[in-house]
């Protein structure tokens, strides 16, 4: 937890997620009694650089895209405040709802359900343009040449609807909408994962071009691990809604701390590896509903000891050989 | 299961109390001075004042709805002024006599619409689905009260088939054939809409399964294809087909009203009829009350069945 | 209902020339004569004032119950001597405009309400669905008539209560939609795009749920005049002297038994056009319903059509492969268009053998393996030549009975998503048991017990007590666990998996591979492994076949592919994706994308992406050329090749 509070010292800080917790339910019942409440992501904290792509991975539930929602701000932390470049992002959206989709934007897992069917192209681009920035009718059609341009798209397609797209199409739309405004940040949540292989290569490219074009900080979202490693700086593994281990990309995938990230790294397939690391059947997530107290990973671990089980280890309980390397577990793979 | 039928008839209680506030409230809201109407319009000032004290009609809203609440509670509903007896003994009986007819509807409505949607979903294209289609809509675009009318001219009036009104024979009656004599074409009548409506909506839902992956893997288990349609397709189709059901029953009480006045059916709906020409608020009151009850139950009772077929929804 | 291939088919017609809505309407037969009557008795209703027709209240004793074709008469005469076709056109005049209103009405404040409580979800939505299941909780009819109750007979009074009692049903249909389209991402990127609330209700959500309304008043409007007539019907709409269909059929019906013509006219005018408008509503639905319209509701038969040239049927290849595919294609026709999917496959899997097939989707992977038990959905699917032959046995000249035997049987299947392919409304248990029960006379006890076998088997903890459980109930992994041991119920020589791993977690991934690996070295089961992923592939194949565009394009030993690829196309599919460990990898990207398959280019399908190609791969047939023991590739311009091999 004091993790965040060593790098908000860094003056390159973008983004300071402290302490934030969003619950699902749990809502005040008719009859007395609450519904049951769910933690989608709990005491998470964490930083972002100017500059950097910070890439969050982990398996389906385990968070990532409510954590993206309350970046972006489509969602509100139920405890815990996000600062974005010194101002809370609480504040930023009570004094103007749009000066945070400014600064922030966010693509979108699936490009076809991120496009309004029935709108054109050019509509749906015009929108951020129309409504974030104060340029004139002239400067927002050079804006739109220059965002179709930027993504690699024929000026043409810009009278067209969403259904005429390909998926790798659709997301260089979705793309260019993020960008229309001129954001610093870029919340990418599985950007590819919905693309095609041969398509997901243009499309990380594309947004590696970017970044540099323009300057921008992502964070990457995926369950992808040699998708993060080949385009992250600094990676952060969750696991049922709590980072796991955070760490430059390098660091964390080349010596893992966390049994986690080593599980992880050890059953991704790759070509030319023929034995995968398997467990158990038995070794499932634990229930949302009634979350162990001790560390979640436990009962898949086999360093487990009895202190793993009462407590819960802090986010920084193991720091690495290397700064700014830090995993959540009383017996890291390595130790300082 | 039990607790989760507990927890449904809970559920239906504030249903329950929320329609005896929509009852009260439209009665309330009648323009003009019951009592007058009542005493008619050469009531002295003094008698309507009177009435208005007898019926609790000088004190608020509110008190006035706990006091008919109360009421209510011990099965007093008002005495209908027209028929002069308790509108609760009244309703009562009328509400048998509709129970009967739309019962019997209901079952003919379920049985049919279901197999004829099968039918045409299965035979999706050919000429039967084509006929039933047909039908179907024809079906749903005939008023009921015209069909009526209608059997009555060709079967009780041309063919002497059947009898034309009632629900006994006024000698020598009152025995259960003489019932279904009676019952025939009223409740044929009164299905008519209601099976259209089954059997359209059981046909897409049929349609829909039948594409969804669990039927591959049925098939590709190697299952002979009739029980891929009426075990695997059909259990499934029923989830969304029941509580249409459920909403047929409430067309099928509503749809009374106009048969039961052709066929002068001694039910709810000729009752309700009659009670709105002559103004009779009370017996409108305890008429509606009651079969608004008597469908939410039959809609808990969907629910329920939906429940039980579908685990997803426990 | 009848007529959704006639507008599925319009709507193949192309991207670039759509045809209008209303065209497509007029495609469709009975929607079509619907509208034309309706049209005529719109026509006739508002051209009433101008038509030579005699005064509809005027009375003449003297004329009383004339019958039908009467001279000065053409309908008629009713029991006070009223003209019955005068009467009949300027009842249809206000029973038309009376359905009308009530719909427009209730189209309004429904959709109105319906808008704000889906999109504005939390209390709002509460507080205004329970007013709404309040309201429903009333027969429908009994609504209507207590409000009549309250307001007075009129046709006034009428209109208003048939509105008011359909305005929670236009509420409900339409806070559905919101409700599911309000989740969807545009509405968030619309969010994030900086449009307020109202914008987004009214500039995003009220466009795509425009076509629900208008479905649900084209449904609507015929029930509405029928409701609206019944009232008057009944006495409690229309008013003497004025008249509507309702109040003239009531009138008739007193003297039914002497004179029924005078209750059948409106009747009967009321069944037609009540009838032309439900024609004309279904019509619209099945354009506007997207899943209507894309044909998508047909139903697929049990077994794939069998289209092929009995003259040109492929021999076998050899005796040693348990499964032996050869020239398989596979179509779809689509309206007027024929998609060729699979375009002349060759498979063949020997003993005990994985063999994978890689491809990005829509390269016919999945039909490949589909087809060959008749698993491909016809219509629109149909197998248009080649043969499938296990363990030498033609499976597309076998009969259907003889299928059902050997599916699930000889040749199971495992496919991707293990959550729709359980059937969600029966247990675990009871769909293992009949898996085994189709192929095996079992007792009941002795099924059971094979039932735990098998998910034990599986490597399931507490399989007894599992067998109780729905799929619901289970972790993705363990559904698929599952369906693998369904797969196995019966030995099967063949497993054939669909991307079986695709929906699951890594983690997850690993223990279902490594569970399968295990299986079939110790039953020695021949599988068929489709996959886009080469790390999977080398996880658990043999050896490989590459497909692109409905072809296979390279196979070979697992190894031997990867490590020198020859076919440009695998070279690029493997180089395009990031590899663990080697993250200063630079990704080769394909540019372009794969050839749309019912408009295959001459030549070489890979020719427009390929940095190899040259003018000689736009022409002609190029045939998988053997190079080696195990490989074949489909390429004139090989790479990788040592001139040794
Ligand atoms: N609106 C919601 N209501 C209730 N629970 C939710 C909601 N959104 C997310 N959750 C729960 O919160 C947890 C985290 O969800 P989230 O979608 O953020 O995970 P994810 O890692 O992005 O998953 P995936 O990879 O499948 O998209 C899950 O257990 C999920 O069920
Ligand atoms: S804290 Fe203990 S149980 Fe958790 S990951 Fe570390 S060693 Fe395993
Ligand atoms: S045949 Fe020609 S175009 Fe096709 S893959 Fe080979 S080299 Fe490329
Ligand atoms: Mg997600």
């Amino acid at each position: 937890m004091n993790d965040g509070r060593e790098k908000t010292s860094g003056e390159d800080t973008l983004l300071t997620i402290s302490d934030v917790e969003r619950i699902f339910g749990g809502e005040r019942r008719l009859f007395g009694g609450r519904a049951p409440a769910v933690h989608a992501v709990q005491s998470l904290s964490l930083s972002v650089r100017k500059g950097e792509t910070l890439g969050v991975v982990g398996e389906s539930g385990c968070g990532k895209s409510t954590l993206a929602r309350l970046v972006v701000g489509l969602d509100d932390p139920t405890s815990g405040e996000i600062v974005f470049d010194g101002e809370n992002l609480t504040d930023l959206a009570r004094k103007d709802g749009n000066s945070l989709a400014r600064k922030v934007q966010y693509v979108f897992q699936d490009p076809v359900a991120s496009l309004n069917p029935r709108k054109t192209i050019r509509t749906i681009l015009e929108a951020p343009l129309k409504h974030l920035t104060d340029l004139d009718k002239d400067g927002r059609e050079k804006r739109l040449t220059e965002l179709l341009q930027a993504v690699n798209l024929a000026p043409e397609f810009l009278e067209r609807y969403p259904h005429e797209f390909s998926g790798g199409q659709a997301q260089r739309i979705g793309i260019a909408r993020a960008l229309a405004a001129g954001p610093e940040l870029i919340v990418l949540d599985e950007p590819v994962s919905a693309l095609d292989v041969s398509v997901q290569a243009q499309v990380l490219n594309l947004l590696d071009g970017l970044k540099k074009t323009f300057g921008l900080t992502y964070i990457f979202i995926s369950h992808d691990l040699s998708v993060v490693e080949s385009v992250c700086d600094r990676v952060a593994v969750m696991y049922f809604g709590r980072i796991a281990e955070l760490g430059p990309a390098r660091n964390v995938f080349g010596t893992p701390m966390h049994p986690y990230t080593d599980l992880l790294m050890r059953s991704a397939p790759a070509p030319g590896r023929h034995v995968l690391m398997a467990e158990d059947a038995s070794a499932e997530l634990p229930d949302p509903y009634n979350p162990p107290a001790g560390c979640a990973f436990a009962a898949r671990c086999n360093r487990k000891t009895g202190a793993c089980l009462d407590n819960l280890p802090a986010p920084d309980q193991a720091p690495g050989p290397d700064s700014g390397h830090i995993a959540a577990c009383y017996h890291p793979l390595i130790e300082a | 299961m039990g607790a989760y039928i507990a927890k449904r008839l809970l559920a239906a209680i504030p249903v329950l109390f929320g329609l005896t506030i929509i009852v009260f409230l439209i009665m309330a809201m009648i323009p003009g001075d019951p009592a007058t109407a009542i005493l008619g319009s050469y009531a002295t000032p003094e008698n309507v004042a009177k009435l208005n004290r007898d019926l609790g009609l000088d004190k608020s809203l509110p008190e006035q709805y706990v006091i008919w609440l109360g009421n209510l509670f011990q099965g007093d509903l008002g005495r209908s002024y027209s028929l002069n007896r308790p509108v609760l003994d009244e309703v009562l009986e009328r509400f048998s006599a509709t129970l009967i007819l739309a019962g019997t509807a209901l079952v003919l409505c379920s049985v049919f619409g279901l197999l004829a949607g099968i039918v045409s979903a299965v035979r999706q294209y050919g000429w039967a689905d084509k006929i039933i289609t047909l039908l179907v809509l024809m079906g749903i675009s005939t008023p009921s009260f015209f069909l009526g009318l209608l059997l009555i001219l060709v079967f009780a009036v041309k063919l002497r088939l059947f009898p034309a009104s009632g629900m006994y024979a006024i000698y020598g009656g009152g025995d259960l054939p003489d019932l279904i004599h009676h019952l025939t074409l009223p409740a044929l009548t009164l299905s008519v809409v209601a099976t259209g409506v089954v059997a359209r909506l059981t046909r897409t839902a049929m349609l829909e399964v039948l594409r969804q992956d669990y039927i591959r893997t049925a098939r590709a288990k190697g299952l002979p294809e009739r029980e891929v349609i009426y075990k695997h397709a059909f259990k499934s189709a029923l989830v969304s087909v029941v509580p249409v059901i459920g909403i047929q029953a409430g067309f099928v009480i509503g749809g009374a009203v106009y048969i039961e006045t052709v066929f002068q059916w001694p039910g709810i709906g000729s009752m309700l009829v009659k009670a709105i020409a002559t103004r009779d608020l009370l017996l409108v009151q305890g008429g509606v009350l009651v079969v608004a009850a008597a469908y939410v139950l039959f809609n808990l009772l969907a629910d329920v069945v939906q429940t039980l077929i579908d685990p997803r929804l426990r | 209902m009848t007529n959704t291939a006639i507008s599925g088919k319009g709507r193949q017609a192309g991207k670039s020339a759509r045809p209008g809505t209303f065209s497509l309407l007029l495609n469709n037969t009975l929607a079509t004569a619907g509208l034309i009557i309706l049209i005529a008795v719109c026509l006739l209703a508002l051209a009433a004032p101008v038509l030579p027709l005699l005064n509809p209240d005027v009375t003449a004793p003297a004329n009383r119950l004339l019958p039908v074709f009467s001279t000065g008469h053409l309908l008629g005469t009713d029991h006070l001597g009223r003209d019955l076709l005068s009467r009949l056109i300027w009842g249809t005049r206000v029973s038309l405009a009376v359905g009308v209103s009530a719909t427009i009405i209730a189209a309004v404040f429904g959709s109105m309400l319906g808008l704000v409580a889906g999109y504005a979800g939390g209390r709002t939505d509460t507080v205004i669905m329970r007013g709404i299941d309040m309201v429903m909780a009333f027969p429908y009819i009994l609504l209507a008539l207590a409000i009549v109750a309250v307001l007075g007979p009129g046709l006034l009074n009428a209109l208003y209560a048939i509105a008011l009692v359909n305005i929670p049903f236009f509420a409900r249909n339409i806070r559905g939609i919101t409700l599911g389209l309000s989740r969807r991402e545009f509405v968030d990127a619309a969010r994030l795009s900086g449009k307020s609330p109202a914008q987004i209700l009214f500039v995003e959500i009220l466009p795509n749920v425009l076509p629900v309304i208008v479905i649900t008043m084209s449904t609507t409007v015929g029930w509405m005049i029928l409701e609206t007539a019944g009232l008057s019907f009944l006495g409690l709409g229309a008013q003497p002297p004025q008249a509507d269909l309702g109040s003239m059929l009531g009138e008739g019906r007193k003297i039914l038994f002497t004179a029924p013509h005078v209750s059948i006219v409106p009747g009967v005018m009321i069944f037609v056009l009540v009838m032309a408008i439900n024609l004309l509503g279904d019509g619209v639905r099945d354009i506007l319903d997207p899943r209507l319209r894309a044909g998508s509701l047909t139903r697929p038969v049990a077994r794939t059509v069998v289209l092929r040239n009995p003259a040109d049927v492929p021999a076998p290849s050899g005796d040693e492969n348990i499964l032996d595919v050869r020239r398989l294609r596979t179509e779809f026709q689509i309206g007027g268009t024929v998609y060729h999917a699979v375009g002349g496959v060759d498979l063949a899997l020997r003993q005990g053998e994985c063999l994978g097939i890689v491809g990005e989707s829509g390269s016919g992977k999945s039909l490949t393996a589909m087809s060959i038990m008749g698993l491909v959905p016809t219509p629109p699917g149909r197998i248009a030549g080649g043969a499938a032959y296990l363990e030498g046995e033609d499976l597309f000249a076998a009969s259907d009975r003889r299928i059902r035997d050997l599916r699930g049987g000889s040749v199971a299947y495992v496919f991707q998503d293990p959550l729709s392919t359980l059937h969600p409304l029966f247990t675990v248990g009871n769909q293992l048991e009949e898996a085994i029960r189709t192929h095996q006379p079992l007792s009941r006890a002795r099924t059971r017990e094979k039932a735990i076998e098998l998910l034990s088997l599986v490597r399931i903890p507490n399989p007894k007590e599992r067998l109780t459980t729905y799929p619901h109930e289970l972790s993705g992994g363990m559904r698929q666990r599952v369906c693998i041991a369904m797969a196995l119920a019966n030995d099967a020589r063949v497993l054939i998996a669909d991307e079986p791993t695709t929906a699951l977690d890594v983690t997850v991934q690993s223990q279902i591979l490594t569970l399968m690996n295990g299986l079939r070295r110790e039953r020695n089961a021949a599988i068929l492994f489709i996959t886009h992923d080469f790390g999977v592939v080398s996880a658990i194949c043999d050896r490989i076949a590459v497909m692109y565009a409905g072809r296979i394009v390279e196979t070979g030993k697992t190894d031997d592919i990867l490590a020198s690829p020859q076919h440009p196309y695998t070279a690029k599919l493997i180089e395009c994706v990031p590899v663990l460990g080697e993250p200063e990898r630079r990704l080769d990207a394909i540019d372009g994308r794969p050839p749309v398959v019912n408009n295959l280019p001459e030549g070489c399908a890979f020719a427009d992406r390929c940095p190899q190609a040259q003018s000689l791969c736009r022409t002609g047939e190029i045939e998988l050329v053997a190079a080696g023991a195990d490989r074949g590739v489909r390429c004139l311009f090989p790479m990788n090749r040592e001139p040794s091999a």
